[in-house]
């Protein structure tokens, strides 16, 4: 513990000296209980997991009041942890020897620091109010208590990933929020299709996560320690060694393995299928955990990839800037055109992911992490909006929504204050940290990372795009006329009330870093990675040219979408016009990467392998079980030859023996105790005799 | 008085407890014999602790220790010897043959 407080205390003394200051303030609290039973945090929802699995439907609430009690508790303690470190700055490492082979120590850890207590406090709170509201969104359901066994898995999986001190407990974490995901997707499994989406959920992220093991096997064995304080420590000392010689492919490997967690162009295919889960599910993944693994660990690698002396991950930031920005935008596009509601905030997560991994290709650590802590509220509660509406009409379809303003206002409310707050209006959270994304990027592009321009265009698209598709959904499902069968009416008050809550943190949660007010988010974040040299960029005041321009675009984005989709919603000739030839369709068809996907890879592997797998199971795995078996048939016969005679016949020779042996020695006991002693005595003095001659 | 008469007193007495537990038909005899063999031994014992004039005398001691086990054995011989005539009216040790083979 002590090695790395020193030793981040050193770096962030050297960084203020560089960048004059701002880069993160010395941590007040390195030790302590608050900070060594941290570990609670990761064991108490895993620990609910299981008593809800085992004694969850015997209790009053069928597990419900353990799960949203363990969440609660996480939620408690990542708040306190969250303002201590606001106030006071927290920096803590734990460590529990797992295993040891030789000199390789495997261990068990909790970090905390600034990055994984705002991890903390996401889930913690984000979780603990979808928790609360699926209480009565899942109320009924015949696997109620197994969903919570899932949910809390899968909120217990992500809190063992932000905790990892090291890459083998952060795979760890990896796999059971992947595992946990693929049971909450597949959660209405009666209908094949959902059924499908968990699958394909697996499979995309199995293979993103086998790029990342091989990041991490690269990393680990260039550097001789998975821990993420040595490779750090290998890149902050600038040394050519192994992990600069594979340093491009580890960290584009690793890249590889955010993106598909991160949902990134063109891994990005499982996200908008997840839908098929139940909307709390979709709510907390998008939100705070699974999604915002992938940026996590971008940021968590941040100093290897912001790689100030060029000889590590540098070089990849290219690639991951331009992977955020055509995610961001082509994803945003299609979110335009989806009638499902979770559909359109399916891609609209994909696109605003994009926006974070962006920021860190452009070297933003600041900026992405904040636009994650942002969105994670914002996203949560247009979530929960749309479950509310879609637990009123019953139907995902917006075509079944409309005029619903005036029977859900709480839904209606808190949805546009969640809407302004994700397309970045000025004072909502998401200005800020979209205008600090696309300040720093421009930054970027003006300190030599050229291509960071060109996406800087992409970035500001995307704010009308933003504009243009999230009122789209306001007016077809709040405005006009009810289109829809069923007869909708405002979701009880255990929706309602996370709703509002969410509500206040889509509004304040940009106030924590205002370019040239206050930057406190900077510091908070900033205590474990000192930031170095280009890329994270603090403007003193706003980038106004960004600023307007970004905000002009909005404005033009929602009166044109207010003008297609309310003023027209008679005639439907604007729309009509909208559906643009070729571009409307491609867009419509997901750019047809789902198609290509299934006819590239899935079929042509699938097809193959399945008819291979099937003959080379008929026949070789086949006759070698028949050949074992016939084989095994011989063997015994000859096996009950020799029983029969060679074994039967040692062992009855050998009681014959036994027995004509005693029937002959049976003689000499007579019964008589007198004749015993006699005989006794006789050997005595046999000995006797032997002593005295010998 | 030296070493050898107690031993010749003590091989006589030997001897005849042997003669007595190998011939004698009486269980409670053969367990007096056993005594007088046992008293025997004693006198081995006291006199070769004499003989070899040992600060200890350990060969007393253990003599005493051997009296006290030997009147604890004879109380256990003569209540299963006692036990032995109850159940089948005889002490006969020629009528106690159930181990013949």
């Amino acid at each position: 513990m002590l090695p790395l407080a020193t030793f981040a205390q050193q770096l962030i003394l050297a960084t203020e000296e560089t960048t004059g200051g701002h880069s993160g303030i010395e941590p007040g609290i390195t030790s302590g209980a608050l900070v060594e039973w941290a570990w609670l945090i990761v064991v108490v929802p895993l620990v609910a997991t299981f008593l809800i699995l085992f004694f969850g439907k015997k209790l009053p609430m069928k597990g419900w009041e353990l799960a949203v009690g363990s969440i609660g508790f996480v939620g408690v303690y990542g708040t306190i942890l969250f303002i201590l470190n606001a106030t006071e700055g927290i920096l803590y490492e734990g460590h529990l020897e797992v295993a040891k082979m030789g000199d390789f120590i495997i261990e068990w850890g909790w970090m905390v620091d600034g990055l994984s207590i705002m991890m903390y406090f996401l889930v913690g709170v984000v979780g603990t109010l979808v928790f609360v509201y699926a209480k009565s969104y899942m109320d009924g359901d015949i696997r109620f208590t197994w969903f919570f066994v899932s949910f809390s898995l899968f909120a217990g999986g992500m809190l063992v990933l932000v905790s990892a001190p090291n890459f083998l407990q952060l795979i760890v974490g990896w796999e059971l929020v992947g595992v946990s995901s693929y049971l909450l997707i597949g959660h209405y499994w009666e209908d094949f299709e959902n059924v499908d989406a968990g699958n394909k959920a697996f499979m995309v992220n199995k293979v993103a996560d086998a790029a990342l093991f091989i990041g991490a096997i690269i990393m680990a064995v260039s550097v001789g320690s998975f821990s993420f304080n040595d490779i750090i420590d290998v890149v902050m000392h600038g040394e050519a060694g192994p992990l600069s010689q594979f340093g491009f492919w580890a960290g584009l490997a690793v890249f590889i393995g955010a993106m598909g967690k991160s949902a990134q162009f063109p891994l990005h295919v499982w996200l908008p299928d997840a839908m098929a889960g139940p909307t709390p599910v979709s709510a907390l993944m998008h939100a705070a955990t699974m999604v915002t693994a992938g940026v996590y660990l971008l940021g968590r690698l941040f100093p290897f990839y912001l790689d100030v002396g060029g000889m590590f991950g540098g070089d990849v930031r290219n690639i991951i800037i331009v992977i955020g920005g055509l995610t961001l935008f082509l994803m945003g596009l299609v979110a335009i055109v989806q009638d499902d509601i979770k559909k359109v905030l399916a891609y609209s997560t994909v696109s605003q992911l994009g926006y974070m991994v962006a920021a860190m290709g452009a070297g933003a650590y600041t900026a992405g992490l904040f636009h994650l802590f942002t969105h994670a509220f914002f996203k949560a509660l247009l979530f929960l909006g749309a479950g509310s509406l879609i637990h009123a009409v019953h139907s995902n379809d917006m075509s079944d929504m409309g005029g619903l303003r005036k029977k859900m206002p709480a839904t209606f409310w808190t949805f546009i204050l969640g809407t302004l707050a994700l397309v970045a209006v000025f004072p909502f959270a998401g200005f800020f940290s979209k205008d600090e994304i696309l300040a720093s990027i421009k930054y970027a592009g003006g300190s030599g990372q050229d291509v960071a321009n060109s996406i800087l265009i992409l970035g500001l698209l995307g704010s009308f795009i933003t504009a243009f598709y999230m009122v789209r959904v306001i007016a077809l499902t709040f405005f006009g006329e009810y289109k829809g069968a069923a007869h909708p009416h405002e979701s009880p008050k255990l929706m309602t009330y996370p709703l509002i809550v969410l509500a206040f943190f889509a509004v304040t949660a940009g106030w924590v870093n205002i370019p040239g007010v206050y930057t406190g988010f900077t510091e908070w974040v900033a205590t474990r990675v000192p930031l170095v040299g280009m890329g994270d960029h603090h403007a003193e005041g706003f980038d106004w040219p960004v600023v307007l321009v970004s905000s002009g675009l909005v404005l033009v984005g929602v009166v044109i979408a207010w003008m297609i989709y309310n003023k027209d919603a008679e005639t439907n000739a604007a729309r009509d016009w909208f559906r643009i030839p070729v571009l409307w369709p491609l867009l419509e068809n997901k750019y047809f990467i789902d198609d290509l996907y299934m006819s590239g890879v899935v079929r042509p592997v699938m097809g193959p392998i399945a008819s291979t797998v099937l003959w080379f199971d008929m026949n070789v795995v086949d006759g070698i079980v028949n050949g074992a078996g016939a084989a095994g048939k011989v063997l015994s016969k000859g096996v009950l030859v020799i029983d029969d005679n060679v074994v039967d016949g040692v062992f009855n020779a050998s009681g014959a023996v036994t027995g004509a042996s005693g029937s002959v020695l049976r003689r000499s006991f007579t019964g008589r105790v007198q004749q015993y002693a006699a005989f006794g005595f006789v050997g005595v003095i046999v000995i006797v005799v032997l002593f005295v001659i010998i | 008085m030296t070493l050898i008469q107690f031993l010749i007193v003590a091989t006589a007495l030997f001897s005849f407890g042997l003669y007595g537990v190998i011939t004698r038909k009486n269980a409670v005899l053969v367990l007096a014999s056993v005594e007088l063999m046992l008293a025997a031994v004693n006198i081995n014992l006291v006199a070769f602790d004499v003989y070899l004039d040992d600060p200890l005398n350990s060969g007393q001691i253990f003599t005493l220790f051997t009296i006290a086990l030997a009147a604890a054995e004879v109380g256990i011989g003569i209540a299963i010897i006692l036990m032995i005539y109850r159940n089948r009216q005889s002490a006969d040790v020629d009528d106690l043959d159930l181990m013949k083979g």
